[in-house]
């Protein structure tokens, strides 16, 4: 019998750096942020692991249906600290998507909390599907 | 028409003959180095949470990203020179009338225990949890630190 890791049980994973053909002006790595996406009737929701992120080191453009994410960190080792072991890397994040549907641009909502991201992304109105009721004749 | 030459050829000789395998491995290297891209992933343990480890003169500092963690989701005990960290990760249910198109953040329990490279004094260890970093701070025990020794 092969022993099996319980599904609940959370596995080590190395950040992925972000692959693009251009590179950054400004030196470092960069990760792509691990999110989950769902949709409702009414909007579309983002949650992004941004560990490390201030909110004043996150921004987070929409425009011509690209979205945006951009996060920097801070190292945040003080100046007299030598490294014994280095499991991760400290590095900004940034991630695009391309968003289909039709964005309430005046009320979006961002909360950064415990280093996670929270986008609340209000369908427009005329994208909401509305029920169609059939008549019986 | 077939020339067989000896390995030392007069003209080849020891030296070049390293040499062409040294250009070899350069070539492989360029190659390779290539693909791998710029930036090489550190060695880990392979246990959850991947942890730094860096040391100042009076402690160790261990630090963790657990983005969306809560303080009281978090265990964490010093015994001896040993550091335990366990915990759960939470990912909120969203309720059942929503359309996933993306799920990437993981949930699950998590235990890690990390031997300290040196004495530690475990009653004053510190912890602190900031925007999804997990700092752990351990004091060295007073017999680890280092003196300074002036020379009369």
């Amino acid at each position: 019998m092969t022993a099996t890791f319980s599904s609940k049980e959370l596995q080590a994973k190395q950040k992925t750096e972000v692959s693009t053909p251009s590179e950054q002006t400004t030196p470092g790595v960069v990760f792509v942020p691990a999110v989950d996406i769902f949709e409702t009737d009414k909007e579309l929701n983002l949650l992004a692991d941004l560990p490390g992120v201030k909110t004043d080191d996150l921004k987070i453009d929409l425009r011509d249906n690209v979205l945006t994410l951009s996060g920097d960190v801070a190292p945040f080792e003080g100046p007299d600290e030598k490294d014994i072991f280095i499991e991760y890397e400290v590095g900004k994040y940034y991630r695009q998507f391309t968003v289909s549907e039709e964005i309430d641009q005046g009320k979006i909502e961002a909360q950064l909390k415990d280093g996670v991201l929270r986008l609340i992304l209000p369908k427009a109105e005329k994208t909401i599907p509305k029920k169609i009721i059939v008549k019986a004749s | 028409m077939i020339i067989r030459r000896p390995i030392y050829y007069p003209t080849t000789g020891f030296k070049s003959t390293f040499e062409e395998l040294e250009r070899m491995r350069q070539d492989m290297d360029r190659l390779f180095g290539g693909l791998g891209g710029r930036y090489t992933a550190p060695q880990t343990a392979g246990v959850f949470p991947l942890v730094n480890l860096t040391e100042d003169k009076d402690g160790y500092y261990v630090r963790a990203e657990l983005a969306g963690l809560k303080a009281d989701e978090l265990n964490i005990s010093a015994t001896g020179n040993t550091l335990s960290i366990t915990g759960e990760r939470k990912v909120a249910d969203e309720g059942e009338n929503v359309r996933y198109h993306r799920r990437e953040r993981e949930a699950g329990t998590f235990s890690r225990i990390i031997s300290l490279p040196g004495e530690v004094n475990s009653d004053k260890v510190e912890a602190s949890l900031k925007n999804g970093i997990l700092t752990v701070y351990i004091p060295k025990a007073e017999a680890a630190k280092p003196r300074q020794i002036t020379v009369k």
